[in-house]
């Protein structure tokens, strides 16, 4: 540890952390874009025609298995030289737009799992009372459909906060960015990198134990059903 | 009592080595969990060859009695001796001391089990499920262990099965082939743990058969812990009545199930033939 | 440390993907035929990062999953440690800090971007997948262990014989979803100098900021190619896992 200086310590952490709220409030941008797209997916997915569906799920599966880098260097430096429709974009609404379409794709599945996971008879019921479509939705479907997905939406939030460092690629000035320039300037990573580290370490590890521990409230809230369901499951798989 | 008329040639040899020692013999058997004392003080002997029901109100430490005896569950305090050998204990300078794993695995090779819910290994066939105990743990080769263990699963009725895995198997079957896995074993002392209670009622008959059957071969001794009074009539030497954590009564299951003197199990008996 | 161009203004664009355009179709064939073989270059340096980090990633996670169901506190307690430091950060900072920060915390140099990339990817990954590996060998069936016990195995034959294959049984799917992200994750080896596709990618774009639109799309279609037997193989494991599992 003979290389550690607590005087580089010192100096480089105000400036660090004058990013910090960059960082976060792209978080929650990407996150917000991530949330609203997530829906048009799944919206256009619970739509009657097959072949839309289909070309739905390969687009969704082109974005989530390339590289979110990637996307990220092809809105910033490419997109501006589509022809018609490119423009320049800063590099903020870049990495809002490329991150939260990115995550949209797994939050879009976060969506359809919290649907499909309604009892049919919930469908039925609704059908039996001559619900309106809205009105379905809104009063039977969501209300049951939202809540046990909320620990997975988090569990995204948690996971949006470590990916949007990638926007200093493009030049996002967040944490990870300033500790970058103090050390281009100062030739001094070591103390600058760690700061940033132990920043993302003490911020997002409480946000997980949070969420674990919302997550079990949730479970004997609201997994009732769900609890009798897997007894009769493993009645059936234990052989 | 009976072992005189059950005993076989086969068996006899083994029996004079233990003269008319019990297979197993429980000392002062206590099991606590937590604060809950389920067993206060059990001592039981197992004969080679005997069959035995244990019967009693659930809670009653039935369950807890077989599975101290499968290393499945640490007693409190007392000793289990199967063939001479102190299950829980085993010397080390001259010093009684808790029993290794290594120790454990020695002394239960005698025993085998089985469970309420089948426990059969569902990544495996059903012939797979037989023979790997016999290659892994007694280092038999494995044409006679394949060997055997189809004539086994032939013998519980299930020789068209043998490539099938559990999944594909009816509850019925499943228990049938966790009753050839524990046979190929050879081992000295069965266990049973409620082995019908998991199964559709239709599907009780079939198993109470096969264990009828392995009953009548005579050379093992049998522990049985089950609800079916009349089966528990038929094939046992003894039943043994659990109550409150200590053996109530015991007697020919003539004697017992038919004129206990018991109170608890007058009502007990009374609740399941009412 | 990153590659940076400015963003230039749109006009004076050569190349369209617009299919009704046949002579700007014409001038993109040409324009991929010339991307093409410089981006090939990059696919052995991004594949040789991911087998890497793939092999390391599994074993970290094994290691690291047994380590701690261990009955060694010290052991449980440091390993805890490692998975939570490296999924409470995010990959691009340990990248950076091993690539950077380490050589100068110990005066010595990890030897190549390389190994740096692999560490980083396989490190991350495997705390996230120790988490997996621990969670499966805990959720097979208590029965599973109590019939194998009655069988009388060891304990090394319990777990390899019966707990272990289903346990890699139901960390199959996610396993295989890990293969998709440790992909995608290579692309941040450029950002240390190491040459594979996205690399090769900024070159190109730096020599002629017009083909970024072709560029880049190629780039993203590379690495959509290599995901495809990726995306194969995690349905093929997910298949194969749902057969032959006793959870509780």
């Amino acid at each position: 540890m003979s290389n550690w200086q607590w005087d580089t310590f010192f100096e480089a952490f105000p400036l660090v952390v004058e990013g910090l709220g960059i960082t976060i409030s792209l978080t929650f941008a990407c996150y917000l874009c991530a949330l609203i797209v997530g829906f048009i997916w799944t919206f256009i997915g619970r739509m009657k025609m097959k072949p839309l569906r289909w070309v739905l799920s390969w687009v969704m599966e082109f974005i989530r298995s390339t590289p979110p880098l990637v996307q990220l260097f092809f809105l910033y430096f490419a997109w501006p030289m589509v022809p018609y429709v490119g423009v320049t974009l800063d590099p903020f609404t870049c990495a809002v737009l490329g991150l939260g379409v990115h995550y949209s794709t797994y939050i879009g599945e976060v969506y359809r799992s919290g649907i499909d996971n309604v009892e049919k008879g919930q469908w039925e019921a609704s059908k039996a009372l001559n619900f309106s479509t809205p009105k379905k939705w809104t009063k039977i479907i969501l209300p049951q459909a939202i809540p046990p997905t909320i620990p997975m939406l988090g569990n995204y939030l948690i996971i949006m906060f470590k990916e949007v460092p990638l926007a200093s690629t493009i030049g996002v000035v967040g944490i990870l960015q300033l500790a970058n320039n103090y050390g281009a300037q100062n030739f001094r990573y070591l103390e600058p990198l760690t700061i940033v580290a132990i920043l993302f370490l003490v911020l997002s590890y409480p946000s997980a134990l949070l969420i674990k521990k919302l997550e079990n409230k949730m479970n004997r809230r609201f997994d009732k059903k769900e609890a009798l369901h897997s007894m009769k499951e493993s009645k059936g798989a234990v052989s | 009592m009976s072992e005189t008329s059950v005993v076989t040639n086969e068996s006899a040899t083994e029996s004079t080595t233990n003269n008319e020692d019990a297979i197993v013999s429980y000392k002062n058997i206590t099991k606590s969990f937590g604060d809950v004392e389920v067993l206060k003080g059990i001592d039981l002997d197992i004969k080679p060859a005997e069959k035995v029901a244990l019967i009693g109100p659930s809670g009653s430490g039935k369950t807890t009695i077989i599975r101290m005896l499968m290393t499945l569950e640490q007693p409190t305090s007392g000793e289990i001796i199967v063939d001479g050998k102190n299950l829980w204990h085993m010397e080390k300078n001259g010093e009684l001391v808790p029993a290794t794993e290594k120790h454990l695995r020695e002394v239960r090779g005698d025993i085998g089990m089985v469970f309420q819910h089948f426990n059969l290994f569902p990544h495996m066939t059903i012939l797979e499920n037989c023979m790997t105990a016999p290659i892994h743990v007694q280092k038999e080769d494995k044409a006679s262990a394949k060997k055997r263990s189809i004539e086994m699963l032939e013998k519980v009725g299930l020789g068209d099965k043998l490539d099938n895995y559990p999944s594909q198997l009816s509850g019925g079957q499943k228990q049938r082939v966790a009753m050839a896995r524990a046979l190929v074993m050879r081992p000295k002392v069965m266990l049973f743990d409620e082995v019908t209670s998991a199964l559709d009622p239709e599907l009780v008959g079939e198993v109470l058969e096969v264990i009828r059957d392995i009953a009548k071969e005579g050379e093992m001794a049998m522990v049985l812990v089950t609800h079916e009074m009349e089966f528990a009539l038929d094939i046992a030497d003894r039943v043994i009545f659990l109550d409150n954590g200590v053996i109530a009564e015991q007697g020919p299951p003539s004697k017992v199930l038919e004129n206990p003197d018991n109170e608890r199990l007058q009502q007990f008996l009374h609740r399941f033939r009412g | 440390m990153t590659p940076k161009g400015q963003a230039p203004s749109t006009g004076g664009l050569t190349l369209s993907f617009n299919e009704s355009n046949k002579y700007k179709g014409v001038i993109t064939i040409s324009a991929i035929a010339d991307i093409f073989p410089a981006l090939i270059q990059g696919v052995e340096v991004t594949l040789k990062v991911l087998f890497a980090s793939i092999i390391l990633g599994y074993s970290m996670a094994f290691i690291a999953g047994f380590c701690r169901l261990s009955n060694n506190i010290i052991l449980r307690s440091f390993t805890g440690f490692y998975v939570e430091v490296f999924r409470g950060t995010s990959l691009i900072v340990q990248l950076f800090w091993l690539f950077y920060a380490l050589p100068m915390l110990f005066n010595f140099d990890i030897g190549s971007n390389f190994w740096a990339g692999v560490l980083a990817i396989s490190l991350n990954y495997g705390a996230y997948m120790s988490e997996i590996v621990r969670g499966s060998i805990l959720s097979v069936a208590k029965g599973q262990h109590e019939a194998s016990t009655a069988l009388n195995m060891t304990r090394f034959q319990r777990m390899r014989l019966v707990i272990l294959p289903q346990a890699v049984r139901m960390m199959l799917p996610e396993f295989g979803n890990y293969l998709i992200l440790m992909l995608k994750s290579t692309s941040l080896v450029s950002l240390i100098g190491m040459h594979d596709i996205l690399y090769q990618g900024d070159l190109l774009r730096d020599a002629n900021l017009s083909q970024a639109p072709t560029v880049y799309l190629l780039v993203l279609v590379f690495y959509f190619l290599m995901a495809l037997p990726l995306i194969w193989l995690t349905k093929k494991m997910e298949a194969f896992s749902k057969k032959g599992v006793a959870t509780q």
